[in-house]
């Protein structure tokens, strides 16, 4: 046998176990979501032929275009504030100072503790009338609301828990990429009388391009299909108070493993990838794929 | 200058404030059951509540199963990502670029997007309630492939040309060369894939039902519905699921963080 060839085999033969588990587990599934869109499943595991069905089932389905919302809402408030937020605290805990590896690690340390976890601190803290917060905020007036409890709050609630889970992750990896700028560009802008905002703006904020896009990308992903939506919303209020935090991936949940239309919710993982993949493209478009160039 | 001394200052004020829930929790949990809303430290510190929880509740069992399986899935993922890196990184043959691509393409699909699906293979395997079935899907992820690899690619070449020499076949090379000049990055993951699989709470809901098989992360979500308003049991354990995170966090940080560093640059 050539070498060339046992290089080949030996190749093979280091790849195979990931590359099976990976077709098995991932691949396939991925393609099997199409191939399932077009049956309806019940619980036993019986497949039933019904063509678009599912597809048109989708028209009239109002809990879907509901879910659809809420999702959207979360993801055009919670990416922004997420990445303001853990921007402004990257340039916070840029230099050194006394005591920044234990801030580092403090913004940090709720992305560490589960989503469970979490949901369970923020629901201890947010108990109506008893919770920390409500007594924290009741000189102001407003001990009496109930941030879960009432539709037009509880969203705005994820989006606060949301941020503060993963802002420190956000922070770490957005202080990497400014690492990256070099000292002597901003020196040298400061020497040519730049002052701090515009060394932000024209030294700082055009070489964070490439990171940035990658953060909000990762981030709206997560908005979107990550198990900050699933998770946290499973455990905290299932969808409630009367829908109004219903995410997408918990209704297809629902569907599947509540109401067992199997076929139904994988006809909507069809629909939520293509609006991933038509989201990640727009944004692509938009930043430029946040390369470096500015026009 | 002023600011010299005001960012700082502010830094760590929003520190202190984004822990403060943890901390809140944690001295919650050391409350007694009828203090455990009252604002400042408790009348009284008792162990009660973690008494409570570790000895009446199967909680031992429930951490007992996200050991197993975070620990198992752990190595041997990193064994078998290892490997596949090796091969992409080091070896050179047919249809590499294809099977790097196609690797890679894995990296766009999150679990909830595959969760139906991949319900229905887990059962066309029998995986159903096993520890098979939390064990074996949660293992192939493309991510430390890529970062395995990055690393590989850096290695000089002579260290395996020198075991060429002495003959070493291709297993040789990757098990005594290569493994050991990885512990750093490998030690890396390990805490990132600990994390994640003890943190893990959709795939072991979605394809568990037996309650002897419940991760940690199932049964402190479980006793809300129990313990409704026990708030000093539900807080100790959640206190007990969270010490092994935060343990893991602060030994294995600055490893974490050079991880993190490479995820979010490439």
């Amino acid at each position: 046998m050539t070498k060339k060839r046992r290089e080949a085999l030996a190749a093979y033969a280091f790849l195979a176990p990931d590359v099976l588990g990976l077709l098995a587990f991932v691949a396939v599934p991925m393609v099997l979501a199409f191939g399932v869109a077009f049956f309806k499943v019940d619980g036993f595991g019986n497949y039933q032929y019904v063509g678009l069905a599912n597809y048109q089932l989708m028209g009239s389905d109002d809990q879907l275009w509901s879910s659809l919302k809420i999702t959207a809402i979360y993801v055009v408030t919670f990416v922004p504030i997420a990445f303001v937020i853990s921007f402004a605290l990257a340039m916070l805990v840029r230099n050194h100072f006394r005591g920044i590896g234990w801030v580092r690690s403090a913004f940090f340390l709720p992305h560490v503790v589960s989503l469970v976890v979490v949901a369970l601190i923020w629901q201890f803290l947010l108990v109506d009338k008893r919770g920390a917060i409500s007594r924290l905020l009741s000189p102001l007036g407003l001990g009496d609301v109930s941030f879960l409890g009432t539709p037009s709050l509880a969203l705005g609630t994820y989006v606060v828990i949301s941020v503060w889970f993963v802002m420190g992750y956000q922070m770490l990896v957005l202080l990497a990429g400014l690492k990256d700028v070099p000292k002597e560009l901003e020196d040298a802008a400061q020497i040519d009388g730049a002052s701090t905002w515009q060394r932000f703006r024209y030294v700082i904020w055009p070489l964070m391009r490439p990171t940035s896009f990658f953060v909000v990308v990762n981030s709206t992903i997560g908005a979107v299909t990550g198990l900050q939506a699933f998770d946290l919303v499973f455990v905290l209020t299932k969808g409630g108070p009367a829908r109004a935090t219903s995410t997408v991936v918990l209704y297809i949940y629902e569907q599947a493993f509540t109401f067992n239309n199997m076929g139904y919710a994988a006809a909507l993982t069809t629909v939520v990838v293509a609006l991933l993949v038509a989201c990640t493209g727009l944004m692509f478009a938009f930043t430029k794929g946040g390369r470096f160039d500015e026009d | 200058m002023r600011t010299k001394f005001f960012f700082p200052l502010l830094a760590h004020v929003l520190a202190s404030i984004a822990v403060a829930p943890l901390l809140w929790i944690l001295i919650s949990a050391l409350k007694p059951a009828e203090d455990v809303f009252s604002f400042g430290w408790p009348s009284a510190w008792t162990l009660e509540n973690l008494r409570y929880v570790l000895f009446k509740i199967p909680l031992p069992m429930f951490l007992m199963n996200s050991a197993i399986v975070s620990v198992v899935v752990t190595v041997v993922a990193l064994f078998f990502h290892s490997m596949a890196a090796y091969a992409l990184a080091r070896l050179r043959f047919p249809g590499r670029g294809i099977i790097f691509s196609g690797i890679m393409s894995t990296l766009l699909v999150s679990l909830p997007v595959i969760l139906v699906p991949l319900f229905l293979v887990a059962k066309q395997l029998n995986l159903l309630d096993s520890y098979a079935g939390l064990i074996v899907p949660s293992i192939f992820h493309a991510f430390g492939i890529f970062l395995l690899r990055q690393y590989y690619l850096n290695i000089p070449r002579e260290l395996e040309e020198a075991a060429d020499l002495d003959g070493c076949g291709y297993w040789r090379r990757y098990w005594s060369v290569i493994l050991p000049l990885s512990r750093p990055v490998l030690a890396s993951l390990s805490v990132l894939f600990f994390l994640a699989n003890w943190n893990a709470f959709l795939w072991p809901l979605t394809i568990t039902r037996n309650p002897d098989l419940r991760v940690i992360q199932l049964g402190i979500s479980g006793m809300q519905g129990q313990y409704a308003s026990a708030w000093n049991l539900i807080l100790a354990a959640a206190v007990i699921a969270a010490i092994p995170t935060v343990v893991v966090f602060v030994a294995g940080q600055k490893r974490l963080v050079d991880a993190m560093k490479t995820t979010g640059l490439k």
